[in-house]
């Protein structure tokens, strides 16, 4: 398995992907696709089961990428990990092309499901989890979702079936960057303590560093094995890796000029 | 639009201390002024269209103006029964706003084209659909929302569309405006598209056709006495609408037609198809697929009247 360095590796090149692929389709959200590199990282390089050569089994674990809105970067992770050759991102938000800048569903095998309306992830990733249970099988499921994203009731419909069910094959893994479109989300509503409400709802909460590979890839690969469905919340910066874009929420909306991508792959080249 | 929709509100809100603002995480910045003129009018109830819809009908219950603010495939599409429910069955005066009609957010994918927003509406009792056609009738439209006693939806593109009118058009719910006068076809342009209505009757001008074109702002209830007369005539009637051919301003004219067993003018539907659009490209990208195009619908409108001429001429004597 890839060693912490080469996770961080995976990471650094997940992210100037999306750089690279928000710079081309000139397509927004790059603040909400920095702050979940880290996990996406964790996920593809051993946290779940999900490989190339698995990806057709019925018996792979699944993703759900329930930020649509960061579709730069699920993109920029499968292209990256092998999924599907590089030259089809050329088609990422190209008049008649097969990318928009939401998933939809004949995307490349690994993005399991459309995404772009909040709150879908979390009910369809319960119903995946139960089916394992229905047909006897091993595979477990990840929705990642944002934390503004879990102020739609839908995810709270789901926490309570999951936890009611025992859906222990299923995790939910929140991108925690504390921002969403218009605010802070913690001046917006009463969403946190999160880790509270995922408990009352029969879920294991554990808080994670969203920046660190290795310990949400340790994390995920735990999940399965007790009582309950977890609740992975990661504590991340919203624009992470480039420092004109840390925490600066005008990134979920701003585009990249060709001076800001050089300046911003610069950044991560220097980084460690 | 956007600029017009949110300026006019706060005008009225200013003098009318029952309006409230309400958006799901969505317009930013655009409500700051808003927020600081009419100090806890402002809500943001963060990604909850369903329970801002709820929320509005709460605060209409007690005599408030709520409006709700998201994007249209949103609004109406995430909290379609609660529209139903709170706000149409007691027939509350709450004004839903959609920003991104049809086409306007092709880039974003399916999930925010909202191409069966006006369906999905006209269905329900008691609501009416107003899609203003350019910035100035977006300012009439909120002014007729709050003088209207009922829910009602504003469906607005997004920024920057061409003002259309000279000055602010005399605006009624349920009353089309005409921009041009014509006699050999008529355009309906429907909120969005009166652009490009206006560019098609140009096309037209200059093949020797001239056609009206009159902006078909109010979808529910349709302007009965308009469809009236021009289907009295013989002219072709064309609907444009950046909505899928079930339940949309189309869908609505020819279920009118068809129960007054139908007119002499031929209808015609320039619109989105019956289909996701899964393809990359922007609005005018898409556009271009469905046919939402000037010379497409100058070609087609000719098409037709030179083949009824040609239907003339070749009829027995
Ligand atoms: C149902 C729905 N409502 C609104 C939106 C518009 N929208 C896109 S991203 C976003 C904020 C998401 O915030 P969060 O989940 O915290 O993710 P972040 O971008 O901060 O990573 C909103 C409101 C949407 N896509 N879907």
């Amino acid at each position: 398995m890839t060693d912490g360095a080469g996770l961080r590796q995976a990471a650094r090149r997940i992210r100037a992907g999306i750089l690279e692929l928000s710079h081309r389709g000139q397509s927004a959200h790059i603040g909400s696709c920095l702050s979940v590199a880290d996990i996406l990282a964790a996920v593809y390089w051993g946290g779940l089961a999900i490989t190339p050569e698995n990806i057709a089994s019925p018996d792979r674990d699944r993703l759900l990428f329930g930020k649509g809105h960061a579709a730069a970067a699920i993109l920029a992770a499968l292209a990256e990990r092998g999924f599907f050759p590089r030259e089809k991102l050329a088609d990422f938000n190209r008049d008649g092309g097969e990318l928009q800048e939401h998933p939809g569903p004949g995307w490349p095998a690994g993005v399991e499901i459309a995404a772009g309306s909040l709150g879908y992830a979390p009910p369809l990733a319960a119903g995946l989890a139960l089916a394992a249970r229905i047909q006897g099988r091993n595979f477990r499921v990840c929705a990642v979702m944002g934390d503004g994203e879990c102020e739609e009731g839908s995810v709270w419909e789901a926490a309570m079936f999951a936890g009611g069910k025992q859906l222990v094959n299923l995790a939910a893994l929140i991108d925690a960057n504390s921002w969403q479109a218009t605010g802070r989300t913690a001046e917006i509503t009463g969403l946190e303590p999160l880790g509270i409400k995922w408990e009352a709802f029969g879920w294991r909460a554990r808080e994670l560093d969203g920046h660190n590979p290795e310990e949400i890839r340790t994390a995920l690969a735990e999940f399965g094995r007790g009582d309950r469905p977890v609740a992975l919340i990661a504590r991340t910066v919203k624009g992470k890796g480039v420092s004109f874009m840390e925490d600066d929420n005008n990134w979920h909306y701003r585009t990249l000029s060709d001076g800001d991508l050089a300046k911003a792959l610069r950044e991560l080249k220097d980084g460690t | 639009m956007r600029n017009a929709f949110i300026d006019e509100l706060l005008i009225l809100a200013r003098r009318d201390p029952r309006i409230v603002a309400l958006s799901s995480d969505i317009g930013n910045r655009m409500f700051d002024r808003f927020a600081a003129a009419c100090p806890g009018r402002f809500i943001n109830t963060g990604i909850a269209e369903a329970g801002m819809t709820g929320i509005a009908a709460g605060l209409a219950l007690a005599g408030l103006r709520p409006f709700t603010y998201t994007i249209a495939s949103f609004n109406p599409g995430r909290c379609l029964e609660q529209i139903r429910l709170d706000l149409c069955q007691p027939n509350l005066p709450v004004t839903l706003v959609g920003i991104g009609a049809g086409l306007s957010y092709a880039s974003l994918g399916p999930t925010h084209h909202a191409l069966e927003d006006m369906a999905w509406l006209r269905a329900i009792p008691n609501m009416t659909i107003v899609c203003p056609g350019d910035p100035l009738e977006t300012r009439a439209a909120v002014r007729a929302a709050l003088a209207q006693d009922g829910p009602l939806y504003i469906r607005l593109g997004k920024k920057g569309e061409p003002v259309c009118h000279r000055n602010i058009p005399e605006f009624r719910i349920g009353k089309a405006i005409e921009i041009k006068s014509g006699s050999d076809a008529v355009l309906l342009a429907v909120g969005t598209t009166l652009p490009l209505a206006l560019a098609a009757a140009e096309r037209l001008a200059e093949m020797g056709i001239t056609a009206a074109v009159h902006s078909f702002h109010t979808v529910k209830p349709l302007d009965g006495e308009l469809l009236g007369s021009i289907f009295s005539r013989t002219a072709p009637v064309a609907v444009i609408e950046e909505h899928a051919p079930a339940g949309g301003a189309w869908s609505g004219i020819a279920e009118w037609l068809a129960e007054r067993g139908g007119g002499r003018a031929p209808l015609l539907r320039f619109g989105t198809p019956d289909a996701f659009f899964h393809e990359a490209g922007g609005q005018d990208w898409a556009r271009k697929r469905s046919g939402l195009e000037a010379g497409v619908i100058a070609s087609r409108i000719s098409e037709v009247l030179s083949s009824r001429a040609g239907e003339k001429r070749a009829a027995p004597l």
